[in-house]
């Protein structure tokens, strides 16, 4: 059992207390919600004739049905239009505040909470949507859950919950040039596959980690639960309070200075026991593309899809499938497969730095022809920011679209979809099948540098040699 | 509060890993502010792309109550509406070699007990329903067994939400908003809670 963690500390510090069923009751400090999953949490609340517990320690924003193009409401498409008169109301009934389209603070959930420095070191986080693991590049323990439990914690400010065990993942050295976050935490799952972490949070440490921005971190961490982690963290430190200093919702003045102290007594300690502990080289980890179905499927951009005889016994079985899927043979490269949309965008790679990194690709090329490319800012601040360093032009310039905030292409819950069997060369979290609004539709998973890559030459293309 | 002991029925077999949410319940019926009507949907796509071959369309499978599961069942999405979907097709309880930590949550939050079996047990029990589909599966969660025909084998849960189970306390609700002022204690002691914050 891991003993002197961030996790074991933060988790002792929420213990409310222990349920008959010996769970543990765990205070959330922070409760983000969205359009999808908490409608029927609230409705089951009015049911119970519960009231809120803590209003002010739950924050909305509405992100997975909103245009990315035409914003105007009534929405076109009237169950999206419904969905966010519910929340709107909910939001105004319950005293929650409520980042709505225009108030400049809107986005997508995951990348919201943090630009306002809503996440903090050392807090439990809960969402209903299972990349809420993101927040956990802060210190924070942070994990997905569904709508019941949306409406515990509406209800309670906690969960029953029992402990998870605790990984370290240590990553050292540093990374090659045309290589991101999105490479290494594509790498960690091709390796630790898909169900490996089940049952545990992950601790990404080493230099690897410590070398990273925020942003970066919040790509990794963001992406635990297609490992099957429901939580991943890094320990805070100087990056973390950096970020953090002067955002909306930062500590100030003398709380500030109490503030760090407590984050840093939060970190795990040197001698921190672990359930387990995995060691990486950054020195192995090369621009990475997802071939098939599962985020675990992921190879270096040079090398081939790989035979089924080559993989562990449990793996065939949806190898063979992602084959017949993707109609992609095993032996066949994967550089140089050709795509249809280019999506650069998402919770896991649509923040500025994202941005930046694609935007070097694009400027002064041109989008492919015959390929649809798009841009959505994960959030209406980095929408702003971009605009303001010219990032919008140099993207329309190479024939990119621009679009407005949200959670668009990565699960097509709104006007923007594959259509029938296209691929897509994509900045998001999952290729599952039909994951982009076509049930037939194909997702190949890659930095969005990789994906400015693509779309500037049309197919599967290795950034470092456009860099 | 109902307590979930035992649960008798016919099984339905449905192979395959890393059966992701996505899969059970496509986003596009995500577009509703209940859970009315899901069932109807679940596993839909994949319904249609085998058209009528897949188990939920079968007929010797309507009905089925024990749904039986390969490896990392649920993952993905945290999505309520993929299980409340399977639920409304009629399911209540699954039996698989694992699931998915925020699946089988969402399943603990509902009252339906998903329990693990060895990959052996599981393709054996897979078997024995696809030769007789009206064979009855009893899953026994306080001898923590499965008995199909003359066969008996043992199944897996964390004490916690067996404990949930058997006692009727799955749906925690009640009980967490019971502990209200314990709750305030713990907030009181949370550095972050009483921060001044400027916005």
């Amino acid at each position: 059992m891991s003993k002197g963690t961030l996790f074991d500390k933060v988790w002792e510090a929420h213990t409310v207390g222990v349920l008959p069923s010996g769970q543990t009751q765990l205070f959330i400090g922070l409760h983000l919600i969205h359009e999808v999953t908490s409608p029927q949490a609230f409705a089951m609340l009015r049911e119970r004739g519960l009231k809120v517990m803590f209003p002010e320690r739950t924050v909305a924003t509405v992100d997975h049905i909103v245009p990315t193009e035409n914003q105007a409401r009534p929405f076109v498409d009237r169950l999206a239009e419904e969905m966010m008169v519910e929340l709107e109301q909910n939001a105004k009934e319950n005293g929650i505040r409520f980042y709505n389209i225009g108030s400049g603070n809107q986005g997508i959930v995951h990348v919201i909470a943090p630009e306002q420095g809503l996440t903090q070191p050392g807090m439990t986080i809960a969402c209903g949507d299972s990349h809420t693991s993101t927040h956990g590049a802060f210190g924070a323990i942070a994990f997905g859950i569904g709508t019941s439990q949306v409406r515990d914690v509406l209800a309670s400010q906690t969960l029953a919950l029992a402990k998870l065990k605790v990984r370290k993942i240590e990553v050292n050295g540093e990374l090659r040039p045309g290589v991101y976050a999105k490479d290494v935490v594509l790498h960690i799952i091709r390796k630790l596959g898909v169900k490996g972490g089940v049952g545990y949070a992950y601790e990404y440490a080493g230099t690897t980690f410590q070398n990273m921005s925020m942003e970066e971190r919040m790509t990794v961490c963001n992406m635990s639960i297609e490992g099957g982690a429901r939580c991943g963290y890094v320990n805070p430190d100087d990056v973390t309070f950096d970020y953090l200093k002067g955002r909306d919702f930062a500590p100030q003045g003398a709380d500030w200075d109490a503030a760090v102290d407590w984050w840093h007594s939060i970190a795990s300690d040197a001698d921190a026991e672990y359930d387990d502990v995995v060691v990486f080289d950054a020195a192995e980890i090369g621009p990475t593309v997802t071939w098939g179905i599962t985020p675990g499927q992921g190879i270096g951009v040079g090398e081939t899809v790989p035979d089924a005889a080559s993989l562990a016994e449990e793996d065939r079985f949806v190898a063979e499938e992602a084959y017949k899927y993707m109609d992609l043979a095993p032996g066949s490269a994967i550089q140089g497969t050709k795509v249809d949309v280019c999506f650069i965008g998402s919770c896991t790679n649509g923040r500025i730095s994202d941005l930046r990194e694609a935007a070097k690709v694009a400027k002064g090329r041109t989008v492919a022809e015959g390929i649809k490319a798009f841009v959505v800012p994960g959030s209406e601040r980095v929408k702003k920011d971009a605009e303001a360093e010219g990032l919008d032009k140099v993207f329309e310039a190479a024939g990119f679209e621009w679009r407005e905030a949200g959670c668009s292409m990565c699960l097509a819950m709104n006007p923007d979809k594959l259509v029938g069997r296209q691929i897509s060369a994509s900045s998001s979290n999952r290729n599952f099948k039909g994951r982009q609004g076509s049930s037939s539709g194909r997702t190949l998973l890659m930095s969005p540098a990789m994906v400015a890559a693509a779309a500037v030459t049309g197919q599967v293309t290795d950034v470092r040699e456009l860099l | 509060m109902s307590q979930v002991t035992q649960v008798n029925g016919r099984g339905i077999p449905l192979v395959g890993d890393d059966i992701d949410t996505d899969r059970i319940i496509p986003a596009r019926f995500l577009k509703c502010v209940t859970f009315d009507g899901l069932g109807a949907h679940a596993f839909e796509d994949d319904r249609q792309q085998l058209n009528g071959e897949h188990p939920f369309d079968q007929t010797q499978y309507q009905g089925a109550e024990v749904l039986v599961v390969n490896r990392n069942f649920g993952c993905g999405s945290s999505r309520e509406h993929a299980p409340q979907a399977i639920v409304r097709w009629g399911i209540k309880a699954l039996v698989g070699e694992s699931f998915a930590e925020i699946f089988f949550g969402n399943c603990v939050a509902m009252g339906i007990p998903c329990v693990t079996a060895s990959a052996e047990d599981v393709k054996a029990l897979q078997t024995a329903i696809a030769d007789n589909p009206q064979i009855t599966l009893s899953l026994d969660l306080t001898a923590m067994n499965m008995t199909v025909g003359d066969r008996t084998f043992p199944v897996g849960m964390g004490d916690g939400p067996r404990q949930m189970f058997v006692s009727g306390t799955w749906d925690a609700c009640g009980q967490l908003v019971a502990q209200k002022e314990q709750i305030q204690t713990t907030a009181a002691q949370l550095p972050y809670v009483s921060w001044k914050v400027s916005a």
